[in-house]
């Protein structure tokens, strides 16, 4: 290849720019990350030649930043793939990071001129969309497969291309769970805002009519409950993961929006008559069932056949529970017990 | 070695043909939990319930000794596939980090 178009080839910097940082910190609380991109194609950092290692990433930014800053005072080539904004591991399951765009990508920026081995370096967690001998079979090139982590690279190139089982694996430790925790509630914000609103506007509801003031006093008493099972499902759960008893995420909810339910009758932060107690308790433990239930999405290691069972079983009962809870408090809202 | 938490137990729809299998060991090194582990140049199963179904395995293996249900252990995925009448597929502007 000639040297005029290798220079055409976008260079990039391995370390953060301010902007970079902000951008992060925005995708993690959810704000704007479905627009967090970079262009797919053939980028190089440092100054790689013919000899020097590629690797293959997603066009999620956040991705290709963590990548990027991952190979300081590495020469490479970078190859990124068109997966729509998404990070490896979910386009790899949904198959946009995946065996035809790596060909694709691979033909597209003329690969087989610019480097003259043929390797690559893939992130493990791309295998679920990487066909590792279909690669090989059409264009040539061997996958190699990196370590889940961008940030074990240098120990992997260090140690001649070999992962080790932790570099390998997949876990899951509180500090990743309270990552996590502010987009997922980011994303329910709305719901529970509107689930507010709704008591409160329920809340003025009574035998001798509608009661502004009745529907401000009960519908703050309403937002104490509402905010602590939503807290207990989507913040306290998550965080507390691995140590609450139970395999299911649901029942793990219910566990833990029944003592943070308890411990607020039990300190008096909030009294009740005791039929409307066992109305909130009701909707409490279905509403942090729920919650804590879609942090399915968020963990690292349940299955879709364990989840479906698990909302076999719990979306019933979640169901029921929130339906009773709700006629028992809008019933003994209006006959004032 | 520092693992992830197990979920439900006897649920996941891995399987393993052994007599398709020819020992090249991709299975146990594309897996993210360690599911399988090579013995005498046979691949075997020692972890099934730590399978998420991810279905890199599946998809690597040239022998095709294995197959899978591969899909998304995600509520909210099943939640939309379910309205919109599709597979579980996450928005991806939902959970997944």
């Amino acid at each position: 290849m000639q040297k005029e178009s290798i220079n055409e080839i976008k260079a990039i910097s391995s370390s953060w720019q301010f902007n970079d940082h902000i951008g992060a910190i925005k995708v993690r609380a959810a704000l704007g990350r479905n627009n967090y991109q970079v262009a797919s194609g053939l980028y190089k950092i440092g100054d790689p030649d013919s000899k020097s290692d590629v690797y293959v990433s997603a066009n999620y930014k956040l991705s290709f930043d963590i990548l990027r800053r991952n190979l300081k005072s590495i020469n490479a080539w970078i190859l990124v793939l068109d997966t729509k904004g998404i990070n490896v591991w979910c386009a790899a399951g949904k198959g946009t990071f995946g065996t035809n765009e790596l060909i694709k990508q691979i033909e597209n920026s003329k690969l087989h001129a610019i480097v003259k081995h043929r390797r690559l370096i893939v992130p493990q967690l791309g295998a679920p969309g990487i066909s590792a001998y279909k690669v090989k079979d059409q264009t040539g090139f061997k996958v190699k497969y990196g370590p889940v982590r961008a940030s074990d690279i240098q120990p992997f190139l260090a140690s001649g291309y070999k992962a080790s089982e932790t570099m390998r694996t997949v876990h899951f430790s509180i500090k990743d769970r309270l990552i996590l925790t502010p987009v997922e509630i980011s994303n329910s914000l709305l719901a529970l805002l509107g689930v507010l609103i709704l008591f409160f506007v329920l809340s003025g509801i009574t035998p001798e009519g509608y009661s502004i003031k009745i529907a401000f006093m009960e519908g703050m008493k309403s937002s104490v409950y509402i905010l602590a099972a939503y807290l207990s499902g989507a913040f306290i759960t998550p965080v507390l993961l691995p140590w609450l008893p139970s395999r299911y995420f649901a029942a793990k909810g219910i566990i833990t929006s029944g003592i943070v339910f308890s411990i607020m009758i039990l300190t008096g932060v909030i009294s009740n008559s005791f039929i409307q107690t066992i109305g909130w308790f009701f909707i409490s433990i279905s509403i942090a069932s729920f919650l804590a239930m879609n942090f399915t999405g968020a963990s690292t290691f349940t299955s879709l056949s364990g989840v479906k069972k698990e909302m076999r079983l719990f979306v019933p009962v979640q169901i029921t529970l929130s339906v009773i809870g709700f006629l028992i408090i809008i019933i003994s809202n209006f006959f004032l017990i | 070695m520092k693992t992830s938490p197990r979920y439900l137990t006897n649920v996941v729809s891995l399987d393993l043909d052994i007599s398709k299998c020819t020992g090249c060991g991709i299975c146990a090194m594309v897996c993210p939990h360690r599911v399988f582990l090579m013995k005498n140049k046979k691949s075997v199963i020692i972890e099934r319930d730590r399978c998420m179904e991810c279905g890199a395995c599946e998809m690597n293996c040239k022998d095709q000794a294995i197959t899978v249900n591969k899909g998304v252990g995600c509520a909210a995925a099943i939640i939309n596939g379910y309205f919109k009448n599709t597979e579980p597929s996450c928005g991806c502007s939902t959970s997944c980090n």
